[in-house]
């Protein structure tokens, strides 16, 4: 195979995406990650929030469709709005801060003030806007909103496809991944966020890796008991990497925890036996005991959603592009809404454990992003290898590409999805 | 306000010995300051109360603290491996009580890392909960409310 394509003769970004690999500028280049945000952020379905971290009547979440700031809110009729974070007079931000809880949105400038469905309700002086100022006219820009099992997903695209023909194949994964509530509705428990000096592609990509799993995470490993260490120890079971379509990938890695409602007469597994014992001891039944066990280490796989989310085992990945070289992570903690608390205490615990800036995992993948970002400056031209298990691809039940665990069919799912969106010519 | 200058003075020893550990990596002595009970806390949020049913940066018990050490100090972790240097630095000491033998103590806490990425600060109110051992104190409790915590951190491969 050559491996000594020469980028010379390449005149566009979607020229850079080969079946098998990808070039390394597309990490680097600030023209293309400008690009990026255009033809990509600016064109699909983008995850803005889970519909538990509005549950409340003048609940909000700030949030960004690449680079541009969101709030995404709940009016007082229960509706979910997503509206750009600009007033409609000079263009200050409405609403700071990560969440929180108001009555309305006031601009801090010269105080227009907006409703929770982002109307213009009232501003201060209005006589010298007599005849010349329609408010119904200047309400905060709403961004198309659609919702399915409770992720909120905005697109700045009118004409797009829906929400529900966009998730596709990924939907039925979707259910899946929400049943890790117990038995209770999903609900999100806090996140952590970092940022890494590094491109936002390659977080995408370690989404979908398997192949890392045993070297980077060695440290954390080797801090879980011998039968939470087997369970991690996936390379060589049954599991398998599924092309979803959109460039949507499901990566299962522990086949028995696709279905968390199936094989609850399993036996407790030993990390878990102090858990099951408070959760008898508070008088749950057998049955609940069991389900909540079950899903208390969140399910058996990473659900790849493109562009910026990931329903990964027990917790939500949200990447958010910086620039060409940064991107901030959110590693969004999930539990059940109305679960007993030594169901959701467990569930944080195990979270801090692997996620986030201290935990004993991310630090980890955060060094080898950071490696792949700095190694990939090394020559004049090169190329990222995604080929990875390319040769014994088969057809999975529901009729999709299937690779091995630790194959990349993930990511070249990812990557063709990003070349027929950057071969776009731009404007359209 | 009458201030006890010794009881200010033996804390302010004990914490000095406490960071330095931690600049120097005397990773198991540093075990050894803590009363078994202890938690180490790294909030998300700094007006969070109850730490045990809110996610943290960290949250370490015991058991944790040493699972903690022996991934600081196995070399199996990658991003450990450079060993990068810290120095922290404290000030503003303040007794806020003195109560049942425990000692409650604030201070501003700044810790400088440099690693390839260049020179970071992090710049933290420190809270101990001190307990009296004989002519020395244990640790009850540490909170670290590290700035930006709330906002994004990076990653972050010692202890703050
Ligand atoms: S910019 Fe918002 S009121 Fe003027
Ligand atoms: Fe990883």
């Amino acid at each position: 195979m050559n491996t000594e394509i020469k980028v010379k003769n390449l005149n566009s970004t979607a020229d850079l995406v080969l079946e098998d690999r990808v070039h390394k500028s597309l990490y680097s280049n600030p023209e293309i990650f400008d690009e990026e945000l255009d033809k990509i952020f600016n064109n699909t379905w983008v995850w803005v929030a889970h519909e538990s971290e509005v549950p409340e009547a003048g609940s909000y979440k700030t949030a960004s469709i690449g680079r541009q700031p969101v709030i995404v809110v709940r009016d007082r009729k229960k509706n979910i709005h997503v509206m750009l974070n600009r007033c409609r007079h000079r263009g200050a931000t409405v609403c700071e801060g990560k969440s929180g809880k108001t009555k309305a949105f006031t601009c801090p400038y010269h105080g227009w003030g907006y409703g929770l469905d982002g109307s213009l309700r009232a501003l201060p002086k209005p006589e010298e806007y007599e005849n010349i100022l329609d408010k119904a006219e200047f309400g905060l820009v709403k961004v198309r909103t659609e919702s399915y099992n409770g992720m909120i997903f905005a697109t700045l695209k009118d004409d797009l496809e829906s929400l529900d023909e966009h998730l596709g194949g990924a939907k039925k994964w979707i259910d899946l991944f929400m049943k890790q509530g117990g038995g209770y509705p999903l609900q999100t428990l806090g996140d952590h966020r970092f940022r890494f000096p590094g491109n936002w592609k390659i977080q995408l990509e370690n989404t979908t890796d398997a192949y890392h799993f045993p070297i980077v995470h060695k440290s954390f490993i080797a801090s879980v008991d011998e039968e939470a260490a087997e369970v991690f120890d996936f390379l060589d079971g049954e599991g398998y990497v599924e092309d979803l379509g959109n460039g949507h990938s499901v990566m299962v890695m522990i086949p028995e925890l696709v279905d968390l409602e199936e094989n609850l007469d399993e036996p407790i597994p030993e990390r878990f036996e102090d858990l099951a014992k408070s959760l008898a001891d508070e008088g749950h039944s057998d049955e609940e005991v069991r389900r909540l066990v079950r899903a208390v280490g969140g399910s058996g796989f990473n659900l790849n959603l493109f562009p910026n989310i990931a329903c990964s085992m027990a917790f939500f990945r949200n990447l958010v592009p910086i620039s060409a070289n940064e991107t901030e992570i959110h590693h969004i903690a999930i539990g059940g809404k109305g679960a007993p608390q030594a169901f959701n205490q467990k569930r944080i615990r195990l979270h801090e454990h692997f996620q986030g800036p201290m935990g004993f995992g991310t630090p980890d993948d955060g060094e080898a992003w950071e490696r792949v970002q700095a190694g990939s400056m090394a020559g004049t031209d090169g190329w990222i290898m995604v080929n990875r298990g390319m040769s014994k691809l088969s057809t999975s039940a529901d009729g999709n590409v299937k690779g091995a665990v630790c194959s990349e069919t993930g990511m070249r799912a990812a990557y063709q999805k990003y070349k027929q969106m950057m071969s776009v010519e731009s404007g359209k | 306000m009458k201030l006890d200058t010794q009881l200010l003075a033996d804390v302010t020893a004990f914490l000095n010995i406490e960071a330095d550990m931690l600049d120097n990596k005397e990773y198991l002595q540093w075990l050894d300051l803590w009363l078994e009970s202890g938690l180490y806390i790294v909030p998300v949020e700094h007006n969070a109360t109850d730490y045990a049913n809110t996610l943290n940066v960290a949250y370490d018990d015991d058991e944790m603290r040493k699972l903690r050490i022996e991934r600081l100090t196995s070399g199996d972790a990658i991003s450990t491996q450079l060993g990068e240097k810290t120095v922290r630095t404290m000030s503003r000491f303040r007794i806020l009580d003195d109560i049942d033998g425990f000692v409650r103590v604030r201070c501003a806490y700044s810790l400088y890392e440099n690693n390839k990425n260049g020179l970071r600060i992090y710049p933290a109110n420190l809270q101990f909960k001190l307990v009296r051992d004989g002519g020395s104190f244990k640790i009850a409790e540490k909170i670290v409310k590290v700035m930006k915590s709330s906002e994004h951190l990076t990653t972050v491969n010692y202890l703050f």
